[in-house]
């Protein structure tokens, strides 16, 4: 047991170190992440006329209805940038065989590019909320907010890691990936938005205990089910 | 082997049809008309079929497809694909029947509601599906690949279903039939249920046979290629 978590925590500090050198995904996520951002409030911050009509209460409202999903939707999308390149990486060079070839279980394997993407995303998430914040004017510092970000984000990794196995030997992998893994991830969209909006309207904790027990049932079933499934997914 | 897609082919069919003229016939000129939705009710009798049959589709799915992984047999393979295709068709129907229904009763043809987005999720959860196995390199990784998404598509299922009840809460939940169904109503609904699924096995063989034929005809092309 104690050997095999020295194993999942060997792959996820090759993962961290060879991102660490190089930088080029992480940048190019931060960078897609804040063009969402950016692309989203061209698409909903309200114009000139439409100020006129509103008060300034309501609009602060509205931007709070729109702020969670803009939010979610940066975050799904520069994740999902990730999880291509968390297995396209190791096949370029040969690593994934070296990686396969090597005397440890497929479970570890998983586990330790899970945990791996997971630091990562967790990582960008730091980066972006700070930045969310400052442009929509609205405070994700909020112990329930970080918790849905945690509890999402490892739902996100679960499943993006089983599928990007899965997409790797496939013709159009960059297309492939995010056609398996929205519909999948849905729960976890929606349980996050909803979450995230609940308490931006001053929500309790208690009022997104639903949505937070959504999310826990979630990760232990899919991780559950990708242990099991993740060998069939990157067999040669 | 050849006598056998014959006696398949000819009972089958007829069944089928057979059933289903009568079931038009059932719903257009037997039924009573539901006093507050109208005419377009009927739609109904279609629709709770069509879904019943788009989650059993999905349901042999996920069973063969936990068949196919442990056993490597060809077969399982082909029976998923084959549900899997002809799941989508009907999950498509059961979209375009729901926006017929949903238009006469809620007045709108989409509703953000738990039963037609967990459809529609459905539905887009097996097109992946399907996608992977025309993008595959490889027709055995294509196989492993769909299992994969047919078993990890089958848990996801439910529990979208469930959020997206929590987040339809502010929806007015709809009453189909406050009395309950009318006898006739009933035995209309079940006599449909028994003719579509017919359908549905018809389709399903007429798939998987058609499969098993491409099969032989893959491994014929490669021995005359040696």
């Amino acid at each position: 047991m104690s050997k095999s978590i020295g194993q999942i925590l060997a792959i996820m500090r090759k993962d961290l170190i060879s991102e660490s050198r190089t930088r080029d995904v992480a940048v190019s996520v931060l960078v897609f992440a804040l063009l969402v951002i950016v692309v989203f409030s061209f698409a909903f911050e309200p114009g000139a006329e439409v100020t006129k009509m509103f008060t300034n209460p309501q609009l602060e409202q509205i931007k709070l209805l729109v702020a969670p999903g803009v939010l979610w939707v940066s975050i799904v999308f520069a994740g999902v940038l990730s999880f291509n390149r968390s297995f396209a990486q190791e096949k370029e060079k040969g690593c994934l065989d070296a990686l396969k070839l090597c005397p440890i279980d497929k479970e570890v394997i998983y586990m330790g590019k899970m945990l791996g993407s997971l630091v990562f995303l967790l990582i960008v998430e730091i980066i972006i909320f700070p930045l969310f914040s400052v442009l929509f004017n609205v405070s994700l510092l909020d112990p329930a907010i970080v918790l849905i970000a945690v509890l999402a984000t490892i739902g996100f990794v679960c499943v993006g890691i089983l599928f990007s196995a899965l997409s790797v030997y496939t013709k159009a992998r960059e297309i492939l990936l995010p056609i398996l893994f929205f519909p999948i991830v849905t729960p976890l969209i929606i349980a996050a938005v909803r979450g995230t909006g609940s308490i931006l309207q001053g929500g309790s904790f208690g009022s997104i205990s639903n949505w937070l027990g959504i999310m826990v049932a979630f990760d232990v079933i899919f991780i559950i089910v990708s242990l099991f499934i993740f060998e069939y997914a990157i067999e040669e | 082997m050849k006598e056998r897609i014959m006696q398949k082919s000819s009972i089958l069919p007829v069944t089928s049809v057979a059933l289903l003229l009568v079931s038009v016939y059932l719903i257009l000129g037997y039924v009573p008309t539901e006093s507050t939705m109208g005419w377009v009710q009927r739609v109904f009798y279609f629709h709770v079929p069509i879904a019943w049959l788009s989650y059993l589709a999905f349901f042999i799915v996920f069973v063969c497809s936990i068949f196919y992984l442990s056993t490597r047999e060809r077969k399982w393979d082909i029976i998923a694909r084959s549900a899997a295709e002809v799941g989508v068709v009907f999950t498509a129907l059961v979209l375009v029947t729901g926006s017929i229904w949903a238009k006469s009763s809620w007045g709108t043809w989409w509703e953000w509601n738990e039963r037609l987005t967990s459809e529609l999720v459905l539905w887009l959860v097996y097109i992946a599906y399907l996608m992977v196995r025309s993008f595959a390199t490889e027709e055995d990784r294509g196989a492993r690949s769909a299992a994969v998404i047919g078993i990890a598509g089958f848990f996801s299922v439910p529990i979208s279903a469930l959020s997206i009840r929590l987040w339809d809460t502010v929806h007015p939940q709809v009453d189909i039939f406050k009395g309950g169904l009318a006898p006739e109503m009933l035995f209309t609904l079940l006599f449909c249920i028994v003719a579509f699924t017919v359908l549905f096995v018809q389709f399903l063989l007429m798939r998987i046979s058609m499969r098993n034929v491409e099969v032989e005809i893959a491994k014929l092309r490669y021995s005359f290629r040696r």
